[in-house]
């Protein structure tokens, strides 16, 4: 498995923090001297204090609202009974438990699953489109090229825009009626075309300009990848008669697994999550043809009225099931890299 | 073998492109790389090349598709002096400058802490920041909201610092776990063969050769928090407490469209992010994939 290139040096990694670890670990079963609890203690007293900031701000805004959110979530809470200030009166929480009812009003719904599929439509898409760019962009870079650090720097610039500059950009040319897209189609004679304001197109749109962003991560982390392939593979693969297709199949795709599959992994969850592009883009419009899951349940709680905070809960609840399965999966493939704990 | 290798450039041949050498390409080749390349640069050129000739027209020309027309700084000038761009710009900065300063320092400890101890609880928290890293907004940001208000932090910047810790310094603690697990572990024990406690060996010796990682980590939260839409634009209202994301939506909703602000405000909250990007993005990806995998 000569061309397992990451492998070796995640061992040798390993090997020592593993071996690190014991130096410090007082932890010894069968010790009896008592320097040695002590010594544990007092390492552990360290330990603690280094990660306690960590969780105390874990725990403060995410473990707190997390509870809540879940209990919100099997009440009828609104914008209207919630506890609320007007003025100097102050009007206490009038909702109530009911149960399960928001989520099994949510799954016989027909709503869901159509926001949830077209999530997974988007997130699929968006991740094997960039993915393949940034693959195929990368190969064309790694090879000795005039202008090469030049064409980097360009295919990098959609990374280095903050991206709600960037949707902005693209709502400026995606305008239809005077954006440069449109402009340029009416000097060939084609009709405009409603980018943003017909469902199939804004589908496509929103990820156009997704792909948009993502590319330039992908590139730069399959750069990085390349990279770390030995030459010295292609050079035997060459001697033995391999054809640029075969040495692409047999030693790239090969060499690059361990970085493609974190890379895949991230955006996908990052894909899956994305608020800005949607929301800037198109408010999740046109009607909720490009709404996912997470800009709907924003929606529920902040845009429609009256605000439902339940509803907007329990969708979160579910989302949060959904990407459960993610870190699973992450789990299992950063335990195939050696990653022990 | 007869080494027939220059007349390959020449020659297009079938015979001739066999002995080609090891690397070259023939010109065909080089013309439809570097064809695909252009056309591959120029797709993500173009936007941001279009935002910046955009702002430098008068308001009511911000559609017009000549390159240049009736050239003008007049966009800059109303943003900066007739706006709350300021504003924004110094609440952004305020944000996105504390979440950076607090979210690096505690993810370096925690991070050290996981990367070199092995303690009770260690295997909950890091499934902790693996889950929190992936955690959708949409479950927290309603009660979150309630949270802050009941505390009286709504439109405060210290509202929003705290929620963006929470977004940053998951990912960021495993970013520095990463790259504390290469550093030698026998700096370590130096240093506490020679009488530091943990923090001292933790402070004086490992924190320094982890400049490079804290920059990164540092880098990281701060575009975190520099593109953050969603929360920013629930807790603040009020043009004057909103930030640069949220503020910039004030220029083109349902009511006004005033592109030219919009175009030239994007402009200069884009330069500076582009070029601190530039000196940053070689070391972010391997930070990114090294936290993520430790490859």
């Amino acid at each position: 498995m000569a061309v397992d290139t990451g492998r070796p040096v995640v061992r040798a990694a390993d090997a020592s923090s593993v071996r690190g670890r014991g130096h410090h670990d007082g932890k010894n079963p069968g010790g009896k001297r008592p320097g040695r609890l002590r010594r544990s203690l007092s390492t552990h007293w360290y330990a603690w204090c280094m990660v306690a900031p960590v969780v105390a701000v874990i725990g403060l805004i995410v473990g707190y609202p997390l509870v809540r959110g879940i209990y919100l979530s099997t009440t009828d809470a609104n914008e209207a009974n919630v506890e609320r200030h007007i003025g100097v009166n102050h009007i206490p929480a009038t909702y109530e438990s009911v149960g399960l009812d928001n989520y099994t009003a949510i799954l016989s719904d027909g709503v869901f699953w159509d926001r949830l599929g077209w999530t997974v439509v988007w997130t699929v898409s968006c991740v094997a489109l960039s993915f393949a760019l940034g693959l195929a962009l990368a190969t064309m870079l790694n090879r000795r090229l005039a202008g090469r650090s030049w064409y980097r720097m360009a295919l990098i610039l959609p990374w280095a825009v903050p991206a709600f500059v960037s949707v902005f950009t693209w709502r400026l040319l995606f305008n239809e009626k005077n954006g440069i897209l449109n402009q340029i189609l009416a000097g060939g004679g084609i009709d405009a075309i409603p980018w943003l304001n017909d469902p199939t197109w804004a589908k496509l749109s929103v990820i156009t300009v997704n792909v948009w962003l993502g590319v330039p991560f992908m590139l730069v982390a399959m750069l990085g990848g390349l990279q770390s392939i030995p030459g010295e593979l292609y050079e035997a693969a060459e001697m033995d008669g391999a054809n640029a297709w075969q040495r692409f199949r047999h030693i790239t795709l090969p060499g690059l697994r361990t970085v493609s599959s974190t890379v895949v992994l991230i955006s996908g969850i990052w894909t899956f999550n994305m608020f800005p592009v949607i929301f800037l883009l198109t408010r999740g419009g046109p009607g909720d043809a490009t709404e996912i899951l997470v800009t709907y349940a924003y929606r529920l709680s902040f845009v429609v009225s009256p605000r439902d905070f339940s509803g907007s809960a329990a969708w979160g609840v579910l989302i949060l099931l959904l990407l459960s399965f993610f870190a699973v999966i992450y789990r299992r493939a950063l335990r195939k890299q050696g990653e022990v704990w | 073998m007869t080494p027939v290798t220059t007349t390959a450039k020449t020659e297009l041949a079938a015979p001739a492109r066999k002995f080609r050498p090891r690397g070259e390409r023939g010109p065909l080749a080089s013309v439809v790389l570097h064809v695909t390349l252009l056309v591959a640069s120029a797709v993500a050129v173009l936007p941001p090349l279009w935002l910046l000739v955009t702002s430098f027209k008068p308001k009511s020309e911000a559609f017009s598709t000549e390159l240049v027309k009736d050239f003008t700084l007049g966009n800059y000038d109303h943003v900066l002096n007739d706006t709350y761009f300021l504003g924004w710009l110094g609440n952004s900065l305020l944000v996105v400058g504390l979440t950076t300063v607090i979210g690096v320092f505690i993810s370096a400890t925690t991070g050290y802490a996981v990367s070199r101890f092995k303690f009770p609880g260690m295997r909950p928290l890091m499934w902790l920041l693996l889950i929190t890293q992936m955690f959708p907004m949409a479950v927290l940001i309603v009660p979150l909201y309630n949270l802050l208000a009941s505390l009286g932090l709504l439109n405060q910047p210290v509202g929003l610092i705290i929620t963006y810790l929470t977004i940053a310094v998951p990912f960021c603690a495993w970013m520095m776990k990463g790259y504390f697990d290469t550093v030698p572990v026998e700096i370590d024990e130096a240093g506490r063969v020679d009488g530091l406690n943990p923090f001292g060996t933790f402070w004086r010796l490992i924190l320094p050769l982890a400049k490079p990682g804290l920059a990164v980590t540092g880098f990281y939260s701060f575009i975190t928090g520099w593109a953050e839409v969603a929360y920013a634009s629930a807790f603040m209202t009020g043009e004057e407490n909103l930030t640069l994301a949220g503020g910039l939506q004030t220029f083109v909703n349902q009511y006004t469209s005033d592109w030219g602000s919009l175009t030239a405000a994007a402009v200069i909250v884009a330069v500076p992010a582009a070029v601190i990007f530039g000196f940053a993005q070689r070391h972010l990806v391997s930070g990114l994939t090294a936290g993520a995998t430790k490859s």
